[in-house]
This record gives structure tokens, sequence and C-alpha cells, in this order.
């Protein structure tokens, strides 16, 4: 593959040469340059673009200046799914949060079929939020589901019909999307309690500390880069959230469950409201860029350090 | 202390069967008749199993067809195994070479593109969903498997070339000098000494990248058009629009065969996928 004459010129400097880029490894980077400039930074300024015109069922360029940011703040809808999103942020990043802390401890303290219990608590996490709506709205659904169930076993007044209930329904979000991602919360903060140095137990023992106090006290507060990350990652997913509500609500009963980036998706293509929809987009993305930019930060800086 | 263990163990077979739950019932709703749904809890088990509705979910309920439409699952089925093997070829070679190209090689700039890759993994795929529309329209790839692939393409090469040039960024500079310095060029560093060491993180791209397509909504409903719809969004016209009554045993059955190539996957993989799976959350 390598020329000899290529070689050659290699061989006469090898201590000038040996680290000199070859042609080839800039245009193997040409196909992810590309998709980076064009696909992800220059369709950000597209959609800003679209975003400032008078756009609804294709693109027209002419500029109105913010008025669909204007319209989107009008717009009920769209505050509905924003205060949704920060319901079901703060519930779901709680929840994933304290149980799969909890569930990461109770594994942390030596159990058998340690891996058995694992599987069994990420298993959810490769199943697609498609299937887990579908499998909730079925275990949720107000005639034939829990509620009807625990009815049957003799508790006749038990009520569980959250999902048809205007002022409930974005808590149903919440435990379907709990669900799914608490494996992964447990996984990142079992590797973390993994990592505590076995010293700091031992310790512990010798001056006789209860065992949730050393949890509590000590080991907690040594995790903060796992919470950081956890919340972040989670953040990310919440701000995305689109197939899990269309899977488990639609968005209902009304818009009680509407969620910003099933509001954008909806606008941009079924509402003929591109403009809006893109002002929405771009209003997404801050909310994303304002959570996660401390992250960014440290993972570059992370990334400079092994370079 | 004995008690404490008692307590431990009984937290934990509490938690399991909380997470299983939605499964079983989801399996044990499949396997029984509409008549014994509308008649008993859904913790009860089938009295009498029977595989109707998956047969049914897969192949179509032909009886009650709407114009020529019989079609279950099988169709969509094939969809999503069309689409997710070259999507899943490509994002993953594409991502070791940019990987491997960024970690390994002196190319002006490289930090800045992998910074702005990183970035680019949060992006909501919201964000930039009209203009790929018009530029997937524009190559007369819509409503195509191509279109899609090239769709998965672009937003997994964010994700996998993360993976690789993390993991390649730990192979000794020295390795590398020496390879080098024997005169080894781009691809035969690539072949010979860095793809046979990326092996387990290889297999933990492919593990991750064929759930994350497999599992698509948001790409599939925009980019499939009537004819490349994959699994996920058949799954969800068939639960959200069924004439009549419904048959939530169908539903159960579709939503069991969806899910059930990327649970195959995840039980066969064990460890690879935890591994990956705390990298790629924050991909959409």
């Amino acid at each position: 593959m390598v020329e000899p004459a290529h070689l050659a010129a290699r061989r006469q400097h090898p201590d000038r040469r040996w680290w000199r880029p070859d042609w080839t490894a800039r245009v193997a980077l040409i196909p992810a340059l590309i998709i980076t400039i064009v696909c992800f930074y220059g369709f950000i300024v597209w959609t800003f673009i679209i975003s400032l015109t008078r756009s609804r069922l294709l693109p027209v360029y002419n500029f109105t200046g913010f008025d669909q940011y204007a319209r989107l703040f009008a717009n009920e809808r769209w505050w509905t799914s924003m205060q949704n999103l920060a319901i079901h942020g703060c519930l779901f990043i709680g929840g994933c949060v304290v149980i799969g802390y909890g569930l990461a401890i109770l594994i942390d303290r030596g159990v058998r079929g340690e891996g058995l219990f694992r599987t069994m608590f990420m298993m959810p996490l490769s199943m697609s939020f498609i299937v887990t709506g579908v499998i909730w709205q079925w275990v949720m659904n107000p005639t034939l589901g829990l509620q009807e169930a625990v009815r049957d076993l003799g508790w006749v007044t038990f009520e569980f019909n959250w999902i048809v209930r205007q002022d409930r329904s974005i808590y149903t979000l919440a435990i379907a999307g709990i669900w799914q991602q608490v494996g992964l919360c447990m996984a990142l903060f079992l590797a973390g309690l993994r990592n505590v140095d076995p010293n700091i137990w031992k310790a512990s023992r010798v001056d006789g500390i209860p065992v949730w106090r050393v949890y509590l006290h000590i080991i907690t507060p040594m995790m903060r880069t796992v919470f950081f990350t956890v919340f972040i990652l989670m953040s990310a997913i919440v701000m995305k959230a689109f197939d899990l509500v269309v899977a488990l609500t639609g968005g209902g009963p009304g818009f009680s469950s509407d969620l910003p980036a099933r509001f954008v998706v909806d606008h941009i293509l079924n509402r003929q409201e591109l403009g809006m929809g893109a002002a929405g987009a771009f209003v997404l993305l801050c909310t994303v860029l304002a959570v996660i930019s401390p992250y960014i930060y440290f993972e570059l800086r992370k990334a400079r350090g092994a370079h | 202390m004995r008690l404490n263990r008692v307590a431990l163990y009984g937290l934990l077979i509490v938690a399991a069967f909380m997470l299983m739950a939605p499964v079983l019932i989801m399996i044990s709703t499949s396997l029984k008749p509409m008549s014994e749904i509308r008649g008993g809890s859904i913790f009860a088990l089938p009295t009498d199993p029977t595989f109707a509705a998956w047969g049914k979910a897969w192949f179509g309920d032909c009886t009650q067809a709407v114009g020529d439409v019989c079609q279950g699952l099988s169709s969509s089925f094939m969809t999503s195994v069309r689409i997710v093997i070259p999507a899943l070829i490509l994002s993953v070679g594409l991502g070791s070479v940019t990987g491997y190209a960024l970690a390994a090689w002196r190319v002006p700039g490289a930090n800045l593109l992998f910074a702005a890759l990183l970035v680019g993994m949060f992006i909501p795929p919201q964000v930039t969903l009209y203009p790929l529309i018009i530029l997937v329209r524009e190559l007369g790839l819509f409503g195509s498997i191509s279109g899609l692939v090239l769709v998965h393409v672009i937003w997994g090469v964010a994700f996998t070339t993360m993976m690789f040039r993390n993991f390649f960024k730990t192979v000794p500079q020295d390795l590398l000098k020496a390879a080098r310095i024997d005169g080894a060029g781009f691809w035969p560093l690539f072949w010979y000494v860095m793809l046979p060491l990326s092996l387990p993180i290889l297999g933990v791209a492919m593990i991750l990248q064929f759930t994350y397509i497999w599992n698509d909504f948001l790409l599939g409903l925009t980019f499939g058009g009537r004819s490349g719809q994959p699994m996920t969004v058949a799954l969800n016209n068939l639960v959200g629009s069924q004439f009549g009554e419904k048959e939530y045993n169908v539903d159960m059955a579709a939503t069991m065969l969806t899910a059930l190539p990327t649970l195959a996957v995840y039980l066969l993989s064990g460890r690879l996928f935890v591994r990956g799976i705390a990298a790629g959350a924050v991909k959409g």
C-alpha cells in the first residue's frame, strides 16, 4: 500500500517526519467536517433564519424580525408545554437520581446475584420510548388496567386514572420515563460507588459509624461529579422528549401533557406553522445549551488535558 | 445484621419486581384472548395461552382489511432491518475512521472539530429537522430507505466518533510512533494496528448504534413517508388508530415484537451495553 519512494523519503528524515500529517488524514475528516459544518451548525443557522420569516407551509424569505417569537410567547399551548417541561423535568430527574442512587447503594452493599439484579434494572433501557409509552398506556388504562385490577382485589374506591385527567396526565410521563431511565442512573452511581476508596469503609467501621451515615455524610459528597453527570444526561433526555409523549398520552387530554419538543415537531410537520415551529426549536436549543454548557466546558477541558 | 440482609434482599426483589412487572404484563396480555382481557385483571396470568394475537400483529388482520391494507408489522420489520444494517455499518465505519484521524494524526483544527462534534451531540433533532428535510428532498431520497440511512449516519456520526476518538487517545503514543517510523501510512496503521486494538469499542458502538437506530421514532416518522416506515412508527400507528374495538392483546404482541430485537441484543451483550450506554446517553 505504501509506495517505496514514499517510504524511502520517510526513512531519510525519520525524526522530522514521523508525526507529519498524511494528507489522507485530512481527506478522511472531510465527511465528518461537512456533516458538522453543514448539517449541525449550518442547519441551526438556517432554522434561525426561517424563524425570522413569515414561513408557513414552505420556507419563504420575507423577514418579519422577531414576530414569530412574539407569537410563540403569546401562544398558550407553548407556555403549557414549557411549564410541563419544568414539572416533568423536576419529577423525572429527581426520581431517576433518588431511585437510581438508592438501587446503586443496595447493590453496592455486596449482594449475591448482583449481575442478575443489574440486568433486570437496566432492561427497560434497551426498549424504545415508543414501546415504553405503549406498555404504560396499557398499564394505566383506566378501564382495564391497574385501577381495575386493584379494585377487583377489593379496594373499590382506588383511583388511578391520571392518564385521562387534564390535571394529572403530565405525571404519567414521569412514571414511564423514570421506569425506562432509572437503570442508567443506577449504573452510573454504582460505577461511582465502586471508585470509592475502600479505606474509607475500613476507617468508618473502626470508628463504629453506622452505614447510613457513611453514605449520607461521607460517600454522597464524594459523588458530586457523578450527580452532576447524571443530572446533565437526564436533562438532555428530558428536553428532547418527544417519542414518549406521542406514545403515552399523545400530548393529551387536550394539550395538558404537551412538551416543547412535540410542540415544535407538530408545528413544523402538521400545522403549517414553519416559522413559529422554527422559533420554538431555537428557544428549545437555547434552553438545552444553557443547561449543558457547564458539562461541555468540563468535557472539553478534560479532552484537552488528555491530549 | 441478619435482619439487615433480609431487608436488603427484600428491597432489591421488590424493586426488581416493580421494574419487571410492566414487561411481564405486556407478555401476559399478548397471550390472552380479548374476552379474558375484558373479564380479568391485568395481573392475572393467561389461563389458556394463545399466540393468535402475535400472528395478527405480525401478519396483519386480513378479515378487517381496509382497502388493500392487510399488513401487520412484518413489512415494517423488514424496513427496519434494511435501515439498520447499512446505517449501522456506515455510521460506525465513518465514526471509527474519523475518531482515528482525530486522535492519531496531527491535523490542524482537530480539537476544534472534535469539540464541535461533541456539542453537536446535544443538539435536539427538532432544531435541524426542517433543513434536513429539504436536504433529503433535494437529493431525491425522501420517503426512501436510503434517505433514512443518510439521516441516521448524519445523526450517529458524532456519537461514534466520540467513542472511537476517546478510545484511540488512550493508545500509547510510542506504539503509533513505532508504526509510523516503520513507514505505516494512514490506512495500514488503521487496519493493522488501531482497528484490531479497538474491537471492544467497536462492539460497544455497534450495539449502541443498533439500539438507537432501531428505537428511533422521530426520524422514521419524518423521513420514512408511507413506504419507509420503520417498526416504531408502524407500532405507534397500529396502537393509535384502530377501527372498531381496541385489541389490546394485538397491541401488546406488536409492542413485544418491536422490542424483541433490541432486548435480545441487550441480553446477549451484557456488559458491553452497560459500558456504552453512559457515553451515549446524551444522544437523542
